[in-house]
């Protein structure tokens, strides 16, 4: 149904250097040092500085929007084509091996991660490299192998742990919430727990409810903690490896969906910002703020939305926790509309939490009230024919906008 | 080899002259008996003959024969392969007994009169580190003893005493290097003590002022201190036991000459973490040492509902790991045995599981009371008869190595010390505002920030609502 997202096997291109982020260049926020030549640096515009001391350089040039043009890159590569092309769990692995190379306090645990590759290849290759011990085969416990994690993190290392099916973390609950995201806190400081918790989840195709989870929903209320979303394999290498190198616990959801989309990514090393949300599309009308899988439903219908003559300012907000206010708020005061898509259930979703902090914060600048569409509360049913009227899909979302901008 | 060839065919001449040639036929009909309930007859019991089709010739019968003898002088050597690896196989059909027949025994040093049982095999102590360790003892029963006193006057919100098992938290501390990682539950206060945790730090975190490592953060006897490599306390039961696999993880990487040690109560074994924890430590090989103080109760609940195993010693073979169940009282028993499972668990990089028997003396907690749920002299008879601070301290004086004016003189002093940084404690600043915001994360995010602008203004403009101080300046 959905054009854009293919089977496995085909691969959507998407032009290269489609949205911009910020580089996380001399970021007070660590000593880590980061390599600077070889950078792809956007003009950077105004350097905001947040309250909390986060400095975050923004750029103001927009190279490209997602949909069809080629990018008119700042990339100084003399060959035709700069940088590789690869699939979205392709830049995971990479980013992810870049990663351990770089710090050997990094290692990986999960369900069949180490020779088998893991379940959706994204450990491809790594046991051979790094060993099985680095890279590490676990029993079926979620609860216990994230709580391995906590415990190697509070020892030292920066462990990334992969639940096979973001689902599976349901069982792991009780070691997230109580202890990954409050040992920091509770324990004065004195232990940090750099852990990255990632894994497949969203709605798939008829995996059944079990299957069909968006934990984001469940996790967005515990404190201490961080959630990103990748959405594109650039965006997934550079928050992958942002995350490894945050200090804070950082969950990192991708989709099952989303693994086998071809992009062309930088060979310079990167890295995305995670407090940071993506431009995808300027536009003047309505504001569309979504994430992960529902950004190509989006998309879809923003052509068909351009086409009936809209204007549509397509966000993906990347930041699950905390949301990237800053991006949204320009946004909203410049469109005055928002419609929000995301996949989550529409009671207590990420899309519940957002409409709330943007009535809070921008309500002057509202000309409407902020229309979320959601899936409905009900559990992912496996017909196929049930599961399409389940997800959000781009007609509902071409109507949605239709009706916000009369 | 040529007489049990012998033997064998004056086996199958016996057999021949037994059933003959209607033996096939028997067998035959004893295939139909297979159907028959079970308790038919004795030849169920052999592995099923050969299919026989009908009548054959005497020859054949024969080899049929022997091979059934062969088969069965051979039954114990064959082996079935399954993945996993090769296990021998039985025909009878029987179960493993849900018990042994007898408990496993439990390993003592001392008796109850501080004398140490003769050909006992255990670790030597020298006086000064005996002299050190019942110190200890002696101190933490003290600051037992005041702080739940300090509860009960309302000075502190919570507490929770580890009276009656004295000799697990310092034996057990003392048995260990203090590079070794301890995750507790939260009756393990002496390993802090012993590490060199003042009396003054733990008050401070009971009265969560600005003296706590914690910031306030954390209950009364929460406590943590990465200095003295002891990870915070979580209340959540068990949690520990999973992340003591991942500490073992990271010093395994590292290695590091070190193990993790963690501790967990005999409900705590219930919960599926500590199944979890066991299961990864074994398999991960990983440096563990977990230990479990089976104190009896879990609050109200007794071992008889929790458990219907013998103990949790008995659980660490269906692990695959190492255990042993100790004389948790007897303070030469738990250091011999920490001592030895700590070097296994670093040499020979595996988990160990030891059991320490012992009674729960106090409460669960001040928020309990367990006369409730058990009868008073009970707990009166091991608080005085086999209270294990005691037994210690025979065999220390025994030793000429301790006298009544010393006693005398550590109880005192401690005690002293105890009531003046209880009063420290009180009179000490409690944590600003601020505290309410870090460590959240690393860098507090921009919703946080403002949050605690809004809570500044809010303080700022109902100062009398708030607790004084609460909004005092800070940096």
């Amino acid at each position: 149904m959905s054009a854009i997202l293919q089977g496995a096997g085909a691969a959507t291109a998407l032009s290269p250097f489609n949205s911009v982020d910020s580089k996380k260049l001399a970021a007070s926020r660590r000593s880590l040092p980061v390599r600077v030549g070889g950078y792809i640096v956007a003009r950077s515009g105004v350097s905001k500085s947040f309250p909390s001391g986060l400095r975050v350089r923004r750029s103001e040039q927009l190279i490209a929007n997602a949909v069809a043009t080629k990018a008119d890159g700042a990339a100084s590569s003399t060959s035709s084509k700069p940088g590789h092309e690869l699939l979205l769990f392709e830049a995971l692995q990479e980013g992810l091996e870049e990663e351990m190379e770089r710090d050997a306090r990094v290692c990986v645990m999960g369900e069949d991660v180490g020779h088998y590759g893991g379940s959706y290849k994204v450990t491809k290759d790594l046991a051979k490299k790094f060993g099985d011990l680095r890279v590490l085969d676990t029993p079926i416990c979620e609860n216990a192998f994230t709580g391995m994690g906590i415990g190697a993190a509070m020892t030292g290392l920066r462990p990334v742990v992969e639940g096979m099916n973001m689902g599976f973390l349901l069982l792991a609950f009780n070691q997230i919430s109580n202890n990954c995201g409050m040992l920091h806190y509770t324990s004065g400081g004195q232990f940090t727990i750099p852990i990255v918790i990632r894994g497949p989840g969203g709605v798939g195709r008829q995996l059944g409810a079990e299957h069909s989870q968006r934990l984001e929903s469940y996790f967005q209320s515990i404190p201490g903690i961080q959630m990103v979303a990748c959405s594109t394999p650039y965006n997934a290498k550079g928050l992958m490896k942002a995350a490894i190198r945050s200090e804070n616990p950082v969950i990192l959801f991708e989709h099952v969906l989303l693994y086998n989309l071809k992009e062309r990514i930088p060979d310079e090393e990167y890295v995305c910002n995670l407090e940071e949300a993506e431009m995808v599309r300027p536009g003047e009308h309505v504001t569309i703020l979504t994430y992960s899988r529902m950004r190509y439903h989006v998309m879809q219908a923003a052509k068909t939305l351009v086409n009936k003559g809209f204007d549509p300012e397509v966000i993906d907000i990347r930041s699950l926790k905390p949301f990237d206010l800053y991006t949204i708020g320009n946004s909203v005061k410049k469109t005055h509309r928002v419609l929000i898509v995301e996949e989550c259930m529409r009671t207590g979703g990420i899309g519940a939490s957002l409409t709330a902090a943007i009535n809070e914060n921008f309500h002057d600048y509202l000309d409407a009230p902020v229309v979320c569409l959601s899936s409905q509360d009900v559990p992912t049913p496996y017909a196929g024919t049930l599961e399409e009227w389940t997800v959000v899909q781009p007609a509902q979302i071409v109507t949605a906008v239709e009706q916000l901008c009369l | 080899m040529a007489i049990w060839l012998s033997r064998s065919k004056n086996l199958v001449f016996g057999l021949r002259q037994h059933l003959g040639l209607s033996g096939i036929r028997r067998h035959v009909s004893s295939r139909s008996a297979l159907t028959a309930p079970l308790s038919s007859t004795a030849v169920l019991r052999r592995p099923p003959p050969p299919i026989l089709a009908g009548f054959r010739r005497e020859s054949t019968a024969a080899e049929k024969q022997r091979d059934l003898v062969n088969q069965s002088d051979e039954e114990d050597v064959q082996e079935l392969d399954f993945p996993g690896g090769k296990v021998s196989y039985t025909c009878e059909l029987k179960f493993m007994p849900e018990c042994a027949s007898r408990r496993v025994p439990c390993y003592r040093v001392l008796d109850e009169g501080g004398n140490v049982i003769p050909l006992s095999d255990f670790s030597p102590v020298s006086e000064e580190l005996a002299v050190k360790m019942y110190g200890k003892m002696a101190t933490l029963q003290m600051m037992d003893n005041v702080f739940y006193e300090a509860q009960r006057q309302g000075r502190i919100s919570f507490y929770l005493t580890s009276v009656g098992e004295e000799a697990i938290n310092i034996a057990s501390a003392a048995a260990l290097s203090p590079d070794d990682v301890v995750l507790p539950q939260y009756r393990e206060p002496g390993i802090l003590l012993w590490r060199g945790f003042t009396l003054q730090e733990f008050a401070n975190q009971c009265f969560g002022n600005r003296g706590d490592y914690g910031k306030g953060r954390q209950m009364p006897i929460h406590y943590g201190s990465n200095r003295h490599n002891y990870f915070t306390v979580s209340s959540p039961i068990a949690t520990q036991l999973p992340q003591a696999a991942g500490v073992g993880y990271a010093l395994k990487m590292e290695k590091k000459n070190a193990c993790a040690v963690t501790f967990v109560g005999d409900g705590g074994t219930s919960e599926g973490d500590f199944h979890a924890g066991l299961n990864f430590a074994a398999v991960m090989e990983a440096p563990v040492v977990f230990i479990c103080r089976n104190n009896g109760y879990a609050i109200s609940t007794h071992i008889s509902e929790q458990f219907r195993s013998d103990g949790i010693v008995v659980k660490g073979q269906a692990y695959g790991i190492r255990s042993i169940r100790v004389d948790g009282n007897d303070t030469l028993a738990v250091y011999s045995a920490v001592r030895l499972a700590r070097e296994m668990a670093v040499t020979e990089q595996r988990p160990v599981l030891i059991e320490a028997l012992t009674y729960r003396v106090g409460h669960h907690s001040t928020s309990d009371d367990s006369t409730k749920y058990r009868p008073a002299d009970e707990i009166q008879y091991w608080k005085t008869t086999r209270n294990p601070v005691n037994r210690f301290r025979k065999w220390v004086e025994r030793n000429g190595w301790w006298s009544q004016e010393e006693e005398d003189e550590l109880r005192g002093n401690v005690r002293k010390q105890l009531l003046e940084a209880i009063q420290v404690a009180e009179k000490s600043g409690k944590q600003p505002l601020k505290e309410l915001f870090n460590d959240v994360y690393d860098v507090p995010t921009e919703n946080l920030a403002e949050q605690e602008v809004g809570l500044r203004e809010l303080v700022g403009k109902y100062p009398q609502d708030y607790p004084i101080g609460f909004h005092a300046s800070d940096s």
